[in-house]
């Protein structure tokens, strides 16, 4: 029982990444299926942070921003390959989230929120403003991964937008099969455990303010990760990646889905990225839709849609 | 010898003295318990020794070392471990999980290793979770390990506690009105289950309302009344005490 929550979530995304290609009616599902995943693999991160420490930060999309526009500029100022620009980007990512994080996590209650907002709306501010690097709201190309062509001459040859499903799709698998670990593993018990009482969390010898800076930092890798794919896939990139609706998008993704649980949470990263291409139509009412979607969840499933469904399934079974 | 050694503990809330002035001690395997009318001080107290709240005045002395207005993280790396009046269980995950945190200092190491599972995580939890195990099984939870904590009983959950705590194997246990609301037999179990962790060796201290429990098991008692210690000696001549009988018989004139 205690090892299907694992696999069953593992599982079950290997066999959705491989055969959703197979109803694909045209090309363009593989490009959303991309962006499931890179929105899955941001969300997993909250998952983490909210879900299981109990911490909101709404300035996630600052770390994705960073993510994305290291790709785009250490390329070209550095002459770094593209691949070790995620990676530096997932460096600066974490030691700021560490900076902001460490003096707001001694402190009880929801400073991180307003922390991580502000820290948010400033990394925004200066992709938006420092023209000189980031040539400002316009964006910015992106260089090429290279990967592709690489597969190519071994003799894999993967169109475009497949390409970047089939990547976006297995970083994803990483990242949940990392957080997964993480659930069960010491660190991850005593994530939950502040989470449920942080007075007894101390009691059992917790260093709660650490614990939290843990959780803060790994989700803000997670983030800056999903930025980067993104960034990639697009060879472009906008300072939109960082802007507060970004980090809202991330929160109400996790929560719709169920922000306790890493299958939930890609759940809802799916049904959100699906449903502006769903309301294309009436895209005047997207925004009414997602809203009431939003209240409706929260009075009817209040842990999110896949938690409270797999609670009525295994009540109504015994 | 003296393992936990209080010293003119004292504080004060908005010029309200709510504790003044109290000390006393415990040596290990002993039981030492705090008593006295509603109101008189005895949570108080605790929470100053456990780090909680921040004393005005006076030292709480551990093994030789000053360890006042420790954070309660710090003192449960150097072995001092309570439990609360209104219980603080991790609800939400299952009774076995809520003891294996209680092996948190013991099993934690990177969370590299953690995020990857790497060997190394995977022995600590093994260890934690034998551990556990057996710690249930001691206070006969060992049939609820895989359910949620919040579902237990109310006696289920103060014994969940002592299983948590003990996990640390502390030096100092404090021990916050274990047998509270729980009815007769539920309260021999936990009086069986003190007296047993006491014969190990470990300090004990408790703050306990039901007197008859208390006179059974206590080898010492301080009896504090208005913030104060008013009397203080084994469970005979304190209960043959004057001022100890007139705290008790004003305070339940008080409450008539």
């Amino acid at each position: 029982m205690r090892l299907t929550v694992k696999s069953a979530t593992l599982l079950g995304l290997v066999a959705l990444i491989a055969l959703a290609p197979l109803f694909f009616p045209s090309g363009f599902y593989y490009r959303v299926g991309a962006l499931i995943f890179v929105n899955g693999l941001a969300v997993t991160g909250i998952v983490i942070l909210t879900g299981w420490a109990g911490q909101i930060s709404l300035g996630h999309a600052g770390f994705a921003g960073i993510g994305a526009y290291a790709c785009a500029l250490a390329p070209v100022h550095w002459g770094l390959h593209p691949a070790l620009a995620v990676v530096l980007g997932a460096g600066v990512s974490a030691v700021l989230a560490w900076l902001v994080g460490r003096p707001i996590l001694r402190l009880k209650g929801y400073y991180l929120a307003v922390a991580s907002l502000g820290m948010g709306i400033l990394i925004s501010m200066v992709l938006n403003n420092e023209r000189a690097l980031t040539r400002g709201p316009d964006g910015i190309e992106v260089a090429e991964l290279g990967l592709r062509a690489v597969l190519k001459d071994a003799g894999l040859e993967l169109s475009n937008g497949q390409f970047w499903y089939f990547l976006c799709g297995l970083v994803l698998l990483a990242g949940a099969w990392l957080a997964l670990n993480l659930h069960d593993s010491p660190t991850g018990r005593a994530l939950r455990a502040l989470h449920g009482s942080e007075v007894a969390a101390r009691t059992v010898g917790m260093d709660v303010a650490r614990l939290k800076l843990q959780a803060f930092v790994i989700s803000a890798v997670y983030a800056s990760v999903s930025g980067s794919l993104l960034a990639l896939q697009n060879k472009f990139i906008t300072p939109d990646v960082a802007g507060f609706m970004h980090s809202v998008e991330m929160v109400t993704m996790a929560v719709l889905g169920g922000v306790g649980s890493v299958f939930g949470a890609i759940f809802g990263a799916a049904v959100l990225t699906l449903l502006p291409q769903v309301l294309t139509v009436f895209a005047e009412y997207e925004q009414l839709v997602l809203g009431a979607v939003m209240v409706l969840v929260m009075i009817f499933l209040r842990e999110g849609v896949v938690p409270s469904i797999l609670r009525k399934i295994r009540g109504g079974g015994e | 010898m003296t393992l936990l050694s209080i010293e003119g503990l004292g504080i004060s809330f908005g010029g309200v003295r709510a504790v003044h002035d109290v000390s006393f001690g415990v040596r290990p395997g002993e039981i030492v318990s705090v008593i006295g009318p509603n109101g008189a001080g005895k949570t108080t107290l605790f929470n100053m020794i456990s780090g909680v709240y921040q004393p005005g005045a006076g030292k709480v002395v551990l093994e030789g070392e000053d360890v006042t207005a420790m954070s309660p993280h710090l003192l449960a790396r150097r072995g001092m471990c309570r439990t609360f009046q209104n219980l603080q269980v991790f609800q939400t995950m299952t009774v076995l999980e809520n003891v294996i945190s209680g092996y948190h200092l013991q099993e934690s190491g990177s969370v590299l290793a953690d995020l990857l599972n790497l060997p190394a995580s995977r022995r600590r939890a093994r260890a934690a979770e034998e551990g556990a195990r057996a710690l249930l099984g001691r206070v006969g939870l060992e049939r609820a390990a895989e359910r949620e904590a919040g579902s237990l009983s109310y006696g289920s959950l103060k014994r969940l506690e002592i299983a948590r705590a003990m996990a640390l194997k502390p030096k100092v246990l404090l021990l916050d009105e274990p047998a509270a609301g729980c009815n007769a037999v539920e309260t021999e179990e936990i009086d069986h289950l003190i007296a047993e962790i006491a014969a190990s060796g470990v300090a004990i201290l408790l703050v306990e309302h039901d007197m008859k429990m208390v006179m059974r098991i206590s080898n010492h008692i301080v009896v504090l009344d208005h913030g104060e210690k008013i009397a203080e000696g084994d469970p005979a001549s304190v209960s043959r005490n004057p001022a100890v009988i007139a705290a008790y018989l004003g305070a339940e004139d008080a409450a008539g």
